[in-house]
């Protein structure tokens, strides 16, 4: 809502000295989002009068049309002869009243004026357009021809009203009312602790029998239709430059005087109006909803299929308007410039319309209008008889109509809305003593009517449909004493428990990956199908079972992540592109498995707790979420530099990084190779952890697919590990328990075991700790060596095996004894062959 | 009368003389001093300490000497050989310590060479912003409460007031999740979650008043990504229900967490504003923590953080709505609560001086990797 601070101070007496920012500061106070204060006219400095002209000459020879004239500008120019005046605009004639700038004054820009030779004449001063007096583009692009009445001389600062302040305002949506003048002028109002002139206060006729005919057929959606006549309109009639300043300065176009006439008395009253010429409605006008397959063209040329629950306004020949939204074509205004129709005599609709049948026909056909701006946030009901009225004694006074006797008022009965509330109930939100006498003066001052002591009856005004509750009424009272002025208490919650374990976890994985070398990003969450083709997924992979929206950022990407790969795969890609070679890349987050077999998510009711099963219910119509941390790694994991080599990252860091994960929970990760994609089938490991007592699978590492690393342009050997944390948290088993540590002598035995080359290293270690039994301390895989010494397809470990006993110092036969078992398990489980036996 | 010692020999008294052990320490000391190096001193000493060096040798003729003469000459060769064994001593310290001056000194390094063998890894800020925010709530007894992103729409808009059809539901501009049936209609009844505001009616749902919990959280929003917008972003939401809460906990609250935010002069604003899930409601500014309202006035000193206004706009809070209250079982009229939530994106870029959001989305190390750890 735009507000010029001239037309507000019509309504409030605003002392003088008030500045635009001085009345933003009040009522943003009060709750009005002032977002800016508009300086028209600024810097702008006469002598800017009328002028009269008198005499065009065509100069001839340049390359444009050029005029000559002579002007009557009274004894603006101190001598009271014509001024010279050279002049490129065409759209005036002899004897048209228009605006001079005389040399000495100043344009909006720092325009300075003076007498200056041009075109072989010298022009003392300037007619003037909209556009150089900075009252905005008002369609015409020409010079501003007045209307003939405005004497020659007069200011026409002061005329055009060309310097004022403008507050716009972000109304929110329950403050439908500050959607005109009467309501911000009501909060200015109180704001300033100063009376309001009311311009709805009007006298308004009682409804009578004999004008239009009006039929409502759906009162729920339209619980009141005031339909007014006015005839004898002079169709060449315009605007008077007062309104047609003060839509302008609003952000409204001036179109034609009886259009001008229902904007303005919608921005003044906050009502919106319809017209309609008499001479194109086809019988009694009616109110229905709108019948399956019906069509109506409305003013802005749009054909529209209406929809059954579209309220519609209707004559004999079917729909003419969407009410409340927009009207039809077929019964609009016509302009003085129309042609041969000219409209004399018109039907003025003030009516109003349920706010939600209203929003969801604006919705439906995306068409928000001013008017349905206004009923969406529910209008005045009981500002429609004004508002027709004001409309009618604008049109007589200004285009010279009649109003007909005639006053068709149809309204279903309205009682008004009350609400109950303990007095101190404002003083129980808000934390503040308030006391009765302010809550109540404080409620009346925003149009309530109070009763009663200890608990108050509260009869809240028709344009407050959003006053509802106590809380509702607690806010006006608190808002109105000042948001500024609330204490500042600190409230006493329950001792709390910190951070939950898995939260704790969480974080714990965060900063283990960040410290070792992995930089955290937070990728979108947003795929398509392109993506799973290029990580080569197979046709039945769980990963291509998506949540997909129906409204994507881009139709590309219309899925939810069913991994992580695809967001940090490109977070990599993006920093190699800008020659970042050497990556580590984290990220934990959610990912969306839906199952297929999510239900509908009903709309459950709100007047009460929905029941355990009803939760559930919801909590069954969504996707599984379960947050998962990867990694991908390319470039050198270690940097060459003066100390010697750097190491490129491998599968084996990536797998290195799911054991920094688990180890954050204290879990071991069991490693077998698997064939999985998108990761290279021969380097590629499934990983597990034990969730009560069973293997359960918790992600993948690896090197990727060549394949993919080409279709993704990545880096070549890119590496990966994906994994479920809500795995890994249900693998945490309980408190550690200490390690008993022994303080006698260690023994250590190195063995060297031939293997074939495709017996997993994993498997030949888990024989030797079985079979070296409980004396084993520890064991290492210290070496892994293939060659000619050992023989084709088979390869060496090398384990450091370490025995300690917790009671004695071990004897060389019982630790080579030890040795000797666990050798002997790993060959009868692996074949394993003792080097050099 | 005495009789002559027969085994007296004069000759062997002679090394006993006591220039001659003077003699003897002498030509000890001057060895010494000549070694020039540890191992000339190792000789020295093998020489004038070992088994075969005079003085040695002299100790052994004492026991040779009339008992009369043998406590003078013991302790004579006593004396010297303690004195030599002293200066052995001293001088092997000396040569010690010029050996260690040397190898220190040869060993050397130029520790100005640069270390960055294994680079280091970070924490994306607005994680460690989040952490650090709900860490202000926790240490006052909160809890830190976690939702689904993919949401049903009871939770996200009808539990939290938002009526159908109100303008209101418009405000925010949402992503709808299709049904599983495939069909692109919206009747799924799921989106994604424009707020962290339904973690509110599933804390309350889930636990007894009194409830004072902090949800941080992903959020989506129909925005495309610009300088100042993304359609993923983060929010961090606040929620006390208890009996006699008020508003002015709520600013009481607010100032808390600005204070151990952004220093102990910080304080907070707030002016009316409307939000379905609050009544009263109110925005919340905080003290430009840039110009701290110094360029409030000051056509010298703009400010681009606030706009020369003094004050940043962080979010929305008030009152929990009682009809919030009555969505998830909970009694109006026993309890009151409010709450609170503002964008974490908002919160680094001026805490932090980041100047386009996409800098916090596009995962370039750069921008991460100065954060470290914790913010």
């Amino acid at each position: 809502m735009r507000v010029p601070l001239s037309w507000l101070r019509e309504y409030v007496d605003l002392p003088a000295t008030e500045t635009g920012r001085d009345v933003q500061a009040k009522l943003v106070a009060v709750g009005l989002e002032v977002e800016t204060v508009e300086q028209i006219g600024a810097g702008l400095k006469g002598p800017l009068v009328v002028g009269q002209v008198l005499t065009i000459e065509e100069l001839e020879g340049f390359k444009k049309p050029i005029r000559f004239c002579t002007v009557d500008v009274g004894d603006a120019n101190g001598t009271g002869e014509p001024q010279e005046i050279v002049c490129g605009a065409r759209n005036f004639a002899v004897g048209d009243k228009v605006v001079v700038v005389l040399p000495g004054a100043v344009l909006p820009g720092d325009f300075a004026i003076a007498a200056r030779k041009t075109y072989g004449k010298t022009s003392h001063g300037m007619i003037c357009s909209t556009d150089e007096l900075g009252m905005g583009d008002d369609g015409t692009h020409g010079i501003i021809v007045l209307p003939p009445e405005h004497e020659a001389g007069t200011d026409a600062i002061e005329l055009l009203q060309l310097v004022d302040e403008v507050l716009d305002i972000a109304v929110t949506p329950d403050r439908g009312y500050c959607l005109s003048m009467r309501g911000v002028a009501r909060e200015t109002a109180i704001a300033y602790g100063l009376p309001l002139r009311d311009p709805a206060l009007l006298d308004v006729p009682a409804p009578n029998a004999y004008g239009y005919p009006v039929k409502v057929a759906d009162p729920t959606g339209c619980d009141r239709f005031t339909a007014r006549t006015v005839v004898g309109l002079d169709p060449e009639a315009r605007s008077p430059i007062w309104m047609q300043r003060r839509l302008q300065k609003a952000g409204m176009r001036p179109i034609s005087l009886t259009v001008d006439i229902t904007n303005y008395v919608m921005l003044e009253l906050g009502q919106p109006l319809h017209a309609y010429d008499r001479t194109r409605i086809d019988g009694p006008i009616g109110v229905r909803r709108a019948q399956q397959g019906e069509k109506l063209t409305t003013l802005d040329g749009t054909v529209r299929v209406l929809d059954t629950e579209d309220l519609v306004i209707t004559d004999n020949r079917g729909p003419i308007g969407l009410a409340g939204v927009m009207g039809g074509a077929n019964t609009e205004i016509a302009d003085v410039q129309d042609g041969e129709h000219r409209t004399t005599e018109v039907v003025v609709e003030a009516a109003h319309f349920d706010a939600i049948s209203i929003a969801r026909t604006a919705r439906r056909h995306k068409l928000s209008s001013e008017a349905s701006k206004r009923f969406e946030r529910g209008a005045d009901p009981q500002a429609a008889a004004a508002a027709a009225q004001r409309t009618v004694d604008l049109l007589v006074l200004l285009a010279g109509g009649t109003a007909e006797a005639g006053v068709t008022e149809v309204s279903a009965p309205a009682v008004p809305r009350t609400i109950a509330m303990p007095a101190d109930h404002p003083d129980r939100v808000a934390g503040v003593a308030y006391g009765r006498e302010t809550v109540v003066r404080r409620l009346q001052e925003v149009g309530c009517d109070v009763y009663g002591q200890d608990e108050l009856i509260v009869t809240v005004p028709s344009w407050r449909p959003d006053l509802s509750e106590p809380n509702d009424l607690a806010e006006e009272v608190i808002r109105l004493e000042g948001y500024e002025n609330l204490p500042s208490t600190l409230p006493t919650p329950p001792s709390g428990r910190g951070l939950t374990d898995r939260q704790r976890l969480y974080r714990r994985v965060g900063r283990a990956l960040a410290g070792s070398g992995y930089v955290e990003a937070l990728n979108y969450p947003f795929i398509g199908d392109a993506v799973l083709d290029q990580l080569g997924l197979d046709a039945d992979d769980a990963r291509r079972r998506t949540v997909k929206l129906i409204n994507p950022i881009s139709d590309e990407e219309p899925a939810l992540r069913t991994t992580l790969l695809p967001g940090l795969l490109g977070a990599l890609r993006r920093n190699d592109g800008r020659g970042s070679h050497d990556l580590a890349l984290f990220e934990t987050g959610l990912v969306f498995r839906p199952t297929g077999a999510e239900t509908k998510a009903v709309r459950l009711p709100v007047d009460r707790r929905p029941t355990d099963e009803e939760i559930a219910g919801l909590d069954a119509s969504l996707p599984r979420q379960p947050r998962r941390a990867a990694v991908v790694l390319a470039g050198a994991r270690e940097q060459a530099g003066w100390w010697g080599k750097g190491r490129p990252a491998d599968w084996a860091d990536s797998i290195d990084a799911a054991r920094t994960i688990a180890r954050e929970a204290g879990v071991e990760v069991t490693v077998r190779s698997d064939r999985h994609a998108p990761w290279h089938p021969g380097r590629c490991a499934a990983l597990y952890v034990t969730v009560n007592g069973e293997e359960t699978l918790f992600g993948h590492a690896g090197e990727l697919h060549p394949r993919v690393v080409k279709d993704l342009h990545l880096p070549e050997r890119t590496c990966a590990m994906e994994v479920e944390l809500d795995v890994l948290e249900q693998a945490v088993d309980g408190a550690l328990q200490a390690p008993r540590i022994s303080a006698f002598p260690v023994a250590t035995q190195d063995v060297a075991l031939i293997v074939a080359e495709n017996v997993p290293a994993a498997d030949v270690e888990r024989a030797l700790r079985e079979g070296a039994g409980e004396l084993l301390e520890s064991v290492r895989l210290f070496d892994v060596f293939t060659g000619e010494q050992i023989g084709a397809g088979r390869k060496s470990l090398a384990y450091a095996l370490r025995f300690r006993a917790a009671d004695r110092t071990l004897t060389v036969d019982e630790a080579t004894a030890a040795r000797d078992a666990a050798v002997a398990l790993a060959a009868e489980r692996t074949g394993a062959v003792l080097r050099g036996a | 009368m005495s009789a002559p010692n027969k085994s007296y020999d004069p000759v062997e008294v002679e090394a006993l003389k006591p220039e001659e052990i003077e003699r003897m320490r002498d030509e000890a000391f001057a060895a010494f001093a000549a070694a020039g190096d540890l191992d000339a001193l190792a000789q020295a000493k093998t020489a004038h300490t070992g088994g075969t060096s005079p003085l040695s040798l002299a100790n052994r003729e004492i026991g040779a000497l009339p008992p009369q003469a043998k406590a003078e000459a013991g302790k004579r060769v006593g004396q010297a050989r303690g004195a030599v064994s002293k200066a052995l001593a001293a001088r092997q310290a000396e040569l010690e310590a010029e050996r260690d001056a040397r190898v220190l000194v040869e060993e050397a390094v130029d520790v100005t060479l640069p270390y960055d063998r294994t680079p280091a890894g970070a924490r994306h800020p607005l994680t460690t912003i989040m952490e650090r925010v709900a860490d202000v709530f926790v240490a006052m007894g909160y809890e830190v409460a976690e939702g689904p992103e993919a949401e049903a729409e009871w939770f996200n808009f009808d539990a939290l007031n938002f009526v159908p059809d109100h303008p209101a539901r418009q405000m925010q501009d949402t992503f709808f999740v299709q049904g599983a049936d495939g069909a692109r209609n919206d009747e799924s009844g799921v989106v994604l979650r424009t707020h962290t505001s339904p973690v509110q009616a599933r804390s309350l749902l889930d636990r007894e008043p009194p409830v004072y919990v902090v949800c941080p959280g992903r959020v989506y929003r129909t925005d495309e990504l610009d300088a100042t917008h993304t359609p993923v972003f983060h929010q961090i939401e606040l929620l006390a229900v208890d009996e006699g809460l008020t508003m002015a906990d709520l600013k009481g609250t607010l100032d808390h967490m600005v204070q151990a935010l952004f220093g102990p002069d910080m304080k907070t604003r707030l002016r009316p504003n409307f939000f379905p899930f609050t009544e009263p409601s109110a925005e919340m500014d905080m003290v430009c923590y840039v110009c701290r309202g110094a360029s409030v006035g000051n056509p010298d000193r703009p400010c681009r953080t606030c706009g020369s206004e003094g004050w940043i706009e962080l979010g929305g809070c008030g009152m929990v709505n009682p009809k919030v209250l009555i969505a998830c079982g909970v009694d109006p009229q026993k309890y009151s609560g409010f709450a609170f939530g503002f964008g974490i994106e908002r919160m680094l870029m001026f805490r932090h001086n980041v100047e386009d959001m996409r800098d916090m989305v596009e995962g370039d190390v750069r921008f991460t990797r100065p954060f470290g750890m914790e913010i």
